[in-house]
């Protein structure tokens, strides 16, 4: 076997350029497919982190009325605050939310909006909710920054907010922008406008009650309660999942490409090379080597391709990703549009078993498709083969 | 003494006529105003701080709680058609074949841009059955003398809390509203004009509304054709008659 190896290393470097050129174009794939793999992971687990720190927390549970799809549930979607929850809510260990619909009048102009009421003593999630200061008549309010850019406002404006109550009856006072927040989590963001929960309950006519109640990640959910209903981070992450999923399998395309490409010309060195080495078979043969023996020097000929350019993109490939894992992506403008988080800056991801899988499958499918041509030596006649006759 | 009560009653009654208590007042703009079936075509002309545009429609409304409207114009608008019943309201659009539902706060936004809300444009409250009324003052609206009543919902389910009406002395028509928000905040404003006699009642032709919070000069509602109490066919406050 070692002397395969060595008789396969010798002859491959042999070959000279067409080698070269494979296992540049191989090496290629290699890199291409882990920094693209390493992307999507990496902007996978940021977006799920920031959802995690800004919104979801360690779950949340979802008044059973309210379906964050339907605008229309949001009539319905509240309720008292089960008493379970009074000592970690009173702590800020946990957060409720009260969320309704309202308009705000931006510069004159008419703008919906989803007003959320958040507990100010809460630490569980991002929100700055300590910059509500509530000395005055107007409402404190925050505002993501992408709300703020689109309708020109500015911290300490003075903006009228109109929303109906609890009876459908129609209300509107000023809120004061106390702070603008920067995140990267556009479901906490656009087209929203947060309040302390208190005063929203109070201009709701809803004392004590709230739509969901967010659950900090260091304790397990175990509280039951009636007409609430516990969603994991699992259920609430899956938006993000499906997307790089969905991005996953639109990359294959590409890594099928790449991969084909690469094969195409390792397949063709094969075939070429079986077609001009038939004496070398012939000899192989003569002094004493099985058929099966001249298969696996051929086949390993073929996939220390893939080796050889692991090696090479490792060596112009290392320096490059690690340098894009340090400094990072950065995104189109116009991104925060889609619903999902999507930081600025998107920093890759290369995990252990990200590299070890994508090198064991190219590995894999080289030493296949160096295989496939191979099998035809099998069927040679040694004498003929020595002779150099086409077979 | 006889002869002296009787002249005393005969003042008082005369004088009650001249000053009619607010619940008589708006029972008689309730019967100006509303009717128990509607039908009327009306143009709607949006002020946008950019722009004017013109909407055509045709609507038939059934008491306070059902109403159909269908427009006629612009090209982009015609055959769109929205029925509302209760506080639900579907709109078909031809374009896309579909029937979307609104409901809730979205009744309250504003139709195409305008200062009209969909409720605004597709109700036709009734106002004793909602409000009760005081009588503020009187103040002249234009020409006309009115007295100015202030509306207090009775009922907390209300669209606005509180409304001020100045009401033709003369023809018990509103000529001026204001609507106000719980916190007492102005949110819009309504001048009624061209009233004409149809039917036997006072009816204003045209009212702009205006919602006071936003940039703009207001939309002008104008009812170019008007009947009362017709009979509507019930088909047509059903979701099957939208795709008609």
């Amino acid at each position: 076997m070692k002397l395969l190896f060595k008789l396969a290393a010798k002859n491959l470097i042999g070959t000279g350029m067409r080698t070269w050129l494979n296992v540049i174009v191989l090496s290629f794939s290699f890199l291409i497919i882990i920094w693209h793999k390493g992307l999507l992971d990496g902007w996978d687990r940021q977006a799920k982190n920031e959802t995690i720190r800004w919104e979801t927390g360690g779950g949340q549970y979802w008044q059973s009325s309210y379906d964050p799809y339907d605008l229309f549930s949001l009539t319905e979607a509240h309720a008292k605050i089960p008493s379970a929850f009074d000592t970690l809510l009173f702590k800020g260990d946990i957060a409720s939310v009260l969320i309704t619909q309202g308009t705000i009048y931006p510069r004159g102009r008419i703008q919906s909006i989803l007003i959320k009421g958040i507990n100010s003593n809460q630490k569980l999630l991002r929100l700055p909710s300590s910059l509500f200061i509530q000395n005055s008549d107007e409402i404190p309010a925050l505002i993501g920054r992408n709300t703020a850019t689109d309708n020109g406002i500015k911290e300490g404006d003075l903006i009228t907010l109109r929303w109906r109550d609890v009876h459908g009856t129609f209300d509107a006072g000023n809120i004061k922008v106390t702070g603008i927040f920067d995140t990267d989590v556009p479901t906490v963001d656009m087209g929203q406008v947060w309040v302390p929960l208190d005063r929203l309950q109070k201009m709701m006519d809803m004392p004590g009650e709230a739509t969901i109640i967010v659950w900090n990640k260091e304790q397990k959910a175990n509280v039951i309660a009636d007409g609430w209903n516990f969603r994991s981070n699992e259920v609430l992450l899956k938006s993000i999942t499906d997307l790089i999923k969905m991005k996953s399998i639109g990359g294959i395309v590409l890594y099928i490409t790449l991969l084909s490409l690469a094969m195409l010309a390792i397949f063709d060195t094969q075939v070429l090379s079986i077609f001009r080495r038939q004496k070398e078979i012939g000899t192989y043969i003569a002094l004493g080597m099985t058929r099966r023996q001249v298969v696996g020097l051929f086949t390993i000929e073929g996939s220390l391709n893939s080796v050889m350019a692991g090696l090479l993109a490792a060596l112009y490939g290392i320096p490059l990703l690690a340098l894009q894992a340090i400094h990072g992506m950065s995104m189109p403008g116009g991104t925060k549009g889609f619903g999902l988080a999507v930081a600025d800056r998107i920093y890759p991801f290369y995990s252990l078993g990200l590299v070890v899988t994508t090198i064991l499958l190219i590995m894999l499918i080289t030493t296949i498709v160096s295989y496939l041509p191979s099998r035809r030596i099998a069927k040679m006649k040694p004498t003929e083969a020595l002779r150099g006759k086409l077979q | 003494m006889k002869k002296i009560t009787i002249p005393v009653l005969m003042m008082c009654v005369s004088l009650n006529a001249q000053n009619p208590s607010a619940k008589e007042i708006i029972e008689k703009v309730d019967k100006n105003m509303s009717a128990d079936s509607r039908v009327f075509t009306s143009k709607m002309i949006i002020h946008n701080p950019r722009n004017t545009r013109t909407v055509e429609s045709k609507s038939w409304n059934m008491g306070e709680k059902k109403s159909y409207t269908e427009y006629l114009s612009p090209p982009r608008e015609q055959g769109t058609k929205m029925l509302k019943l209760e506080d639900q309201l579907w709109i078909f659009s031809p374009e896309t074949d579909r029937i979307i539902q609104i409901s809730g706060h979205m009744l309250r936004q504003s139709v195409m841009g305008s200062d009209l809300s969909y409720e605004d444009m597709m109700e036709d409250p009734h106002l004793l059955n909602h409000y009760t009324g005081s009588i503020d003052g009187e103040e002249k609206f234009g020409d006309r003398t009115c007295w100015i009543i202030t509306l207090t919902a009775n009922t907390p389910d209300v669209a606005y809390q509180t409304q001020k009406v100045w009401v033709d002395k003369d023809r018990f028509i509103p000529l001026k509203k204001e609507l106000y928000a719980k916190s007492g905040v102005l949110l819009k404003r309504m001048e009624l004009s061209d009233v004409k006699q149809i039917q036997g009642r006072w009816f204003p032709e045209k009212i702009l509304f205006k919602d006071v919070l936003k940039e703009g000069d207001g939309t002008e509602f104008q009812i170019m054709e008007i009947e009362f109490n017709s009979k509507i066919p019930e088909y047509l406050f059903s979701k099957a008659s939208l795709k008609k």
